[in-house]
């Protein structure tokens, strides 16, 4: 198990917290494909999030791979922490 | 196809090494309601679906895989400091002496998963039914996992996961629905 820095923590559950509003945005648009409001709200949080992305991953590294993501030198994708060891 | 994402979908927090708490959560896990059935329901179920119903199974069944990886990482948690001794003592024994500490997709009476715990019959209604009443049953087995729990910091993740069965029940209602209108509008024309 890891301890990381208390900003990680801070930034993860910035980024889980509108990822979870998108997952629920997805789903509800899933069955409802004509409200104009949800789509809005969900193009907006989709800016949000390729924000939150970029920085999480300048400080902590790839969240994806197989080119989703850009590496450092050396290859830093397969770094630990995973998610289950912090 | 797909593309993992190396975070959590909501944070895991244990507050001690619970061994006992981890053999009744493995029901999540590798159970007839799980989320790995819930996963392989769905994404099969998938390609005989009609068009309208095939991107929110698509998307619940990733949203459950998600699920494994958070019940995956509170059995870890919960286990990962354990003893053979505490094993032993929590009744997970007879894992240990097969498993020692790794997970495996089994219930919390042990029994392995099989895919005889899912069903795709074809008939659109029949697999949405099934999706329901799968999402029901997850959503009482989280009920009565965090009746039995007496850590707070995990029953925060576990409830969690039990909104989200009634999220996805709910969008599966409304799949129905769709479809029902679609047919009854067949019929005019």
């Amino acid at each position: 198990m890891k301890q990381m820095p208390k900003e990680y923590y801070e930034l993860l559950e910035q980024l889980q917290t509108v990822d979870f509003a998108l997952i629920d945005l997805t789903l509800y648009l899933d069955t409802h494909p004509d409200d104009y409001q949800a789509i809005q709200q969900f193009n907006q949080l989709a800016q949000k999030r390729k924000q939150l992305k970029k920085q999480y991953e300048t400080s902590y590294g790839p969240l994806q791979q197989y080119g989703n993501s850009y590496s450092n030198y050396p290859w830093n994708w397969d770094d630990a922490p995973w998610p289950w060891q912090v | 196809m797909w593309i993992y994402e190396k975070k959590l979908q909501y944070p895991v927090r244990v507050s001690t090494c619970n061994p006992k708490l981890a053999k009744y959560l493995i029901e999540q896990y590798g159970g007839a309601d799980g989320e790995l059935a819930a996963a392989l329901r769905y994404l099969n179920q998938r390609y005989s679906i009609p068009d309208k119903v095939i991107g929110l199974l698509t998307d619940i069944g990733t949203e459950e895989l998600a699920h494994l990886e958070i019940i995956a990482t509170m059995v870890y948690k919960l286990t990962k400091d354990a003893t053979p001794e505490q094993l032993k003592e929590a009744g997970l024994g007879a894992h240990y002496a097969n498993h020692d500490n790794a997970l495996f997709y089994h219930n919390a009476a042990g029994v392995p998963w099989t895919a005889s715990y899912i069903q795709a019959k074809g008939d659109p209604i029949a697999d949405l039914y099934e999706d329901i009443a799968a999402e029901e049953k997850a959503r009482a087995t989280y009920q009565w996992i965090i009746n039995m729990s007496d850590d707070p910091d995990l029953n925060d993740g576990l409830r969690f996961l039990r909104e989200r069965e009634i999220i996805h029940a709910q969008r599966f209602r409304e799949a129905v629905e769709i479809l029902k209108e679609e047919r009854d509008r067949k019929k005019f024309f």
